[in-house]
């Protein structure tokens, strides 16, 4: 059995927050500049080259991305054969986000209570999703969610007879009903299936994958394809100014589910799609 | 249509603005969100003072980040504004002529606007380090507990905004998709 010292993963957590607030992975850069190129409007153009130029100005390292640096959402897959040693896992991730955020300049928007609401000052705690995977690694995922997007996103328990029209039904009527609010062009996890809080949770899991990833499975990637299409035919544009570019891309995620039910949630993200990952 | 304006941010300065006319405002502007509208709101209930005068106020919604050393403020992005629609028509009977934040608002909001010649402006979401570079000086000036969320004196130049409500009853959220759209059919 591989022993692994916890601190390492503290370590890394305040990596990510510093470099997800600052630096935006690749695909989520190169949907955002394919799209300032094709967009078609051009007050929504300008909006996207000054999303261009932000990203810019924050990979030179003094300003963040964006004010909201987010909740530190992690996703741990913990390899079986790891002995995880030196103390709390959960208080080492705490630790990654304290440090993280207070040495990276991030701005703390955790409140201990939601309603007494008195900011816990170091952006703790984070929220932590464990699951444990076969082998003998770690693998730490750091996904700062901003809340304008999270407050936009919606759970429905479908019935089954709402079929595959009644899930991209949803979905559409989701980002509609989000217009300007959650700073689009937005990124669209669907979960489908599973339970009330498994399809919550594939929602935010799919925020996680890739933009230029199609889904592998060809039915799922097909639906992806067409609920991008329709969300970009509603005109809601970038900032809600109107426009083509009103998300840039769709992922889906699913799960068995009850013959009685169709859960179907949708996490919206905002263009600051910020998420890393590393393997100890 | 692009214009600069200069405080002070009167009424008279905004009531040609259209929705859709980006502006560069130059001048004194105060943050404020969530916490610190309730707040404000709280003291005018009670008939107290409010930490700078509401007439000709431009108010900013926005957190930001903390600033590194050597920097006024650090990114400074708009923060979504229906959040704030249960105190906006408050301050905005009491002299408030513009709000910048970015997002959908109330028909209570429209109509404040509207009936007093204001203005809702956006700012760009998810661009808060290129609106940091707009800020000459930030000083907080209440409510210093709340951290990200206290009210803060911001000295801007050349701030880039969108008018989205215009003071004759124009919302670039409806006019821009429809526009959009009709340009599409």
């Amino acid at each position: 059995m591989r022993t692994l010292d916890v601190k390492e993963i503290t370590e890394a957590v305040a990596q990510m927050a510093r470099e997800t607030n600052h630096f935006l992975s690749k695909d989520v850069k190169q949907a955002i500049s394919r799209q300032a190129e094709m967009e078609p409007w051009p007050v929504a153009k300008g909006v996207l080259e000054k999303i261009e130029e932000n990203i810019g100005i924050a990979e030179q390292g003094t300003l963040p991305l964006c004010q909201d640096t987010g909740l530190a959402c992690v996703f741990l897959e913990v390899g079986q054969d790891v002995h995880l040693a030196g103390g709390s896992v959960e208080e080492a991730i705490h630790e990654g986000v304290r440090r993280g955020y207070e040495d990276g300049f991030l701005r703390k928007s955790v409140v201990k209570d939601p309603l007494r609401r008195v900011n816990t000052g170091d952006n703790t705690p984070a929220h932590i999703h464990y699951e444990i995977v076969p082998g003998d690694q770690v693998k730490v995922i750091l996904a700062p969610k901003g809340f304008g997007s999270e407050n936009m996103s919606q759970i429905k328990m479908l019935p089954p007879s709402a079929g595959e029209e009644g899930v991209k039904d949803f979905v559409v009527q989701v980002c509609e009903d989000a217009g300007a609010n959650p700073c689009p062009p937005i990124v669209v996890g669907v979960g489908v299936g599973g339970t009330f809080d498994k399809v919550a949770l594939l929602a935010k899991e799919a925020l996680l994958m890739p933009l230029d990833q199609p889904n592998q499975d060809p039915f799922y990637a097909d639906m992806e394809k067409e609920l991008l299409s329709r969300i970009n035919a509603l005109g809601i544009g970038p900032q809600g100014f109107g426009g083509q570019t009103t998300a840039l891309a769709v992922n889906i995620k699913t799960a068995p589910t009850h013959i009685a039910g169709l859960p179907v949630a949708v996490n919206v993200n905002c263009h600051v799609s910020r998420h890393a990952e590393r393997i100890l | 249509m692009e214009h600069h304006i200069t405080e002070p941010f009167t009424r008279e300065k905004f009531k040609d603005l259209t929705a859709g006319d980006t502006v560069l405002l130059t001048g004194t502007i105060y943050t404020a969100r969530d916490a610190a509208h309730k707040r404000l709101t709280d003291r005018i209930q009670r008939g107290e003072e409010l930490p700078f005068n509401l007439e000709n106020a431009v108010i900013y919604y926005v957190g930001p980040t903390p600033e590194k050393p050597g920097n006024p403020i650090g990114s400074a992005g708009p923060t979504t504004s229906y959040r704030m629609d249960a105190y906006a028509p408050t301050l905005l009977d009491l002299g408030e002529t513009g709000m910048i934040g970015k997002g959908q608002r109330s028909q209570e909001v429209k109509d404040a606007v509207l009936r007093n010649g204001a203005v809702y402006f956006a700012a760009i979401g998810g661009a808060g380090a290129l609106m940091a570079q707009r800020v000459e000086s930030a000083e907080i000036i209440a409510f210093e507990d709340l951290g990200a969320e206290a009210v803060r004196r911001l000295r801007v130049k050349d701030f880039p905004v969108t008018v989205v409500l215009d003071s004759k009853g124009g919302d670039l959220y409806e006019q821009g998709r429809k526009a959009y759209l009709e340009s599409r059919a």
